[in-house]
């Protein structure tokens, strides 16, 4: 918001007179107060509100008064599976961001190259995205049960002893919840890619090619760092989805085995309402926002604290 | 307004017509087929006065449905009436006031006198004042035994615990799963508390759930049930179902030995026809212990602020516990009754081992009514744990159980 009224504008005005600047851009100023009040009382204001009564020993009912310090993050770092759940979100995360990367950049490199049939290929690669978390995690929970999906299709074309059921056993349980989650949301960043890709000029390509530069070339050294904020952009929304994962696991695994495929936005519900416990919730809910806050403000430094200096 | 509390007051006596018709929204878990039928006995019977009851059932378990029916009263949008299981759950929605006080539907009709056991009603009692209508107990020590899997693997049907545990090789000899078990975190945790009762004792069980002795939970006697639960561990191992009612239908197919489950499972029997003792066995206390825990559901009416309905709402109320109600859900059911003064000759034999404990006297009180939901939610995470990952040593278990009982309150 603060960042889009500066800048341009004001460097192309000539100084003859020092305007005011809480006056300049009146109307825009007028018309976005209800969103900085919203961003101010909902977002700022109930994110206090929860990382104060973290401190308190509040149960159902949210109890102000019941100050006990840090004991809830006493509670919450000797949990074993808050420590399951921690581990699990950065495998998730890492593995989710790098592959939706990846694959949803070389389904739209591919489909860019101009094929016959490309709204087809499109509406398949986005197909999964239309449905819900619930939807996929259950789909996916049949595809990988070892009696009826993939495991069985393989055993009866004649390679029986081939096994893959991730989804019972623990230590590769939150690998199966990745296929899904990658399955669903790599359609979405293809067509964001190739929304990108689109938006590169023809002469780009006409160049290269007199240069004899060959293609796969240009996209890694040309066409990717072209398109840096739409990377930005599928960034932020993986990211969101990495941190918020939740009804996925419900629907695939409801954290089974056992606590293995726990995620801390399970963990901040289940706290919250079943275990009625509002105190650790919240503190597991604080400690997901620093998560968040450790990533994004050194990003934040270097993507805003560099562009100031040139 | 005279008129107003006047049939609230007489409420009880005079059904229909002395107000006018209500609509009330009635939220619960009862969606397994046993369950369906019983819960339609209600509405029968709610319908049947003029008012209408419009269901509402929330799929998945109690764990799944508590927070919805909490936070529905909480955010304001409150149902008018809703199962909970009575205890500790309503703890803090009663302080808060959010709750309506029925002490005078519980009054005029006596149920001081004909709730049995008496520690039903006191768990819905806080300073003196009802605000909840028990409607039926159920007992977690059960033990449900498939007569088909033991004919198929040529053995006798065991009689206790340790008979159990020692045909459990001949079971899995012949393909069977010995111990069928959901994944569930509440089923983990409630096998572990009947394994608890039956092998460490009554007295053990009070002086950890009631006393939270954290030493006792640590000690040697407990040990012995950790040990237990980690061979109950090896002998569910094959079991790869989620929701109870799948676990009890391995059971009911033969395709395993027994399921450790609360007497709802009988619902799940009645339904596929099987008859106890013919098809199917079920021991008390795992047959070493005769000991029912006397938790069970009860109806909460939340406050709505109109008159109308708060009349029905207690109508509601007085109906639930009543004589003949009470027979046609809890036969459905496959629960106890919540009054000793009616008559159920035609329970089946399990329901009848269920009542023999209970009027003489050999019951506990049940998990909801001594712990904490946050206690209870920590033991669950423990107890999911231990049971899934076969590397979790019985010791390790036990420690931390020991920590969980020390910082309960």
């Amino acid at each position: 918001m603060a960042v889009t009224d500066s800048g341009g504008t004001e460097s192309a005005r000539t100084p003859a007179k020092k305007p005011n600047r809480l006056f300049k851009n009146l109307t825009a100023k007028l018309a976005s107060v209800p969103m900085i009040l919203t961003a101010i009382v909902v977002f700022i204001g109930c994110t206090g509100w929860t990382i104060y009564h973290s401190f308190t020993k509040s149960r159902l009912l949210p109890a102000p008064d019941k100050w006990v310090g840090l004991d809830q993050y006493e509670r919450l770092w000797s949990t074993r599976r808050w420590l399951v759940s921690i581990e699990n979100l950065a495998i998730y995360g890492i593995c989710s961001l790098v592959l939706s990367l990846v694959i949803g950049f070389t389904l739209a490199a591919l489909l860019d190259r101009k094929i016959r049939g490309e709204s087809v290929f499109r509406t398949i690669f986005l197909y999964p995205f239309a449905l819900s978390f619930i939807v996929t995690g259950l789909v996916w929970q049949w595809v990988l049960n070892p009696d009826f999906g993939i495991q069985s299709v393989v055993q009866r074309w004649g390679w029986e002893s081939f096994t893959f059921d991730p989804l019972n056993n623990a230590d590769i349980v939150i690998y199966g919840i990745l296929i899904a989650g990658i399955w669903q949301g790599s359609g979405f960043i293809m067509v964001i890619m190739l929304a990108g890709l689109r938006g590169i000029d023809e002469d780009i390509w006409k160049a290269t090619r007199v240069e004899g530069i060959p293609v796969w070339k240009t996209y890694i050294v040309v066409i990717i760092p072209m398109m840096r904020p739409v990377f930005v952009t599928a960034l932020v929304l993986i990211a969101a989805g990495i941190i918020k994962v939740y009804d996925l696991v419900v629907a695939q695994t409801s954290g089974g085995p056992g606590i293995s495929s726990e995620v801390p936005a399970k963990y901040v519900i289940e706290k919250m309402f079943q275990s009625q416990n509002l105190g650790q919730g919240f503190a597991a809910s604080t400690m997901m926002l620093v998560s968040v806050l450790v990533v994004l403000i050194p990003w934040a430094y270097l993507e805003f604290g560099g562009k100031r200096r040139d | 307004m005279n008129f107003m509390k006047a049939t609230t007051a007489g409420i009880a006596f005079c059904a229909a017509g002395a107000v006018s018709a209500a609509d009330l929204e009635v939220t619960h878990w009862w969606t397994s087929g046993g369950e369906a039928a019983a819960v339609a006995e209600f509405a029968k019977a709610l319908d049947a006065t003029g008012h209408t009851w419009i269901d509402g059932a929330i799929a998945g378990s109690g764990g799944t449905a508590r927070p919805i029916i909490i936070s529905r009263i909480i955010g304001g949008d409150p149902m008018h009436a809703t199962q909970l299981n009575h205890g500790r759950q309503a703890e803090e929605l009663i302080e808060a006031g959010l709750l309506l006080d029925i002490t005078d539907v519980a009054e005029a009709q006596g149920w001081k006198d004909i709730i049995n056991p008496s520690s039903l009603l006191d768990s819905c009692t806080v300073d003196g004042k009802i605000y909840c209508a028990p409607v039926n107990i159920h007992s977690w020590q059960w033990i449900w035994l498939s007569h088909k899997a033991y004919e198929d693997a040529g053995v006798p049907v065991p009689s206790n615990w340790d008979e159990y545990v020692a045909s459990a090789a001949a079971l899995e000899a012949a393909g069977k799963i010995p111990l069928a078990m959901g994944q569930q975190a509440w089923q983990s945790s409630g096998a572990f508390g009947v394994i608890n009762v039956a092998v460490g004792g009554v007295e053990l069980w009070n002086k950890i759930n009631v006393e939270k002795d954290a030493e006792a939970a640590g000690g040697a006697e407990m040990a012995k049930v950790f040990e237990a639960a980690a061979a109950a561990r090896a002998m569910a191992a094959n079991s790869n179902v989620q929701d109870w009612n799948q676990a009890t239908n391995l059971v009911i197919t033969g395709q395993a030995g027994a399921q450790i489950m609360g007497d709802w499972a009988q619902g799940e029997f009645q339904v596929a026809g099987q008859v106890a003792g013919e098809d199917y066995t079920c021991l008390p206390g795992l047959g070493v212990n005769e000991v029912i825990s006397t938790g069970g559901d009860a109806f909460y009416f939340p406050k709505q602020g109109d008159a109308d309905i708060e009349a029905a709402q207690k109508e509601l109320a007085a109906l639930l516990v009543s004589p003949e109600v009470q027979v046609n859900f809890n036969l459905k059911k496959g629960s106890l009754p919540v009054r000793g003064d009616i008559d159920l000759s035609s329970a089946n034999d399990c329901m009848k081992k269920g009542l023999e404990i209970l009027a003489a006297g050999n019951i506990l009180l049940s998990g909801d009514q001594v712990l904490s939901a946050d206690t209870s939610g920590q033991i669950e995470d423990l107890m999911v744990e231990f049971w899934n990952d076969p590397s979790y040593s019985a010791a390790d278990a036990q420690a931390k159980y020991a920590e969980i009982i020390g910082d309960a309150d």
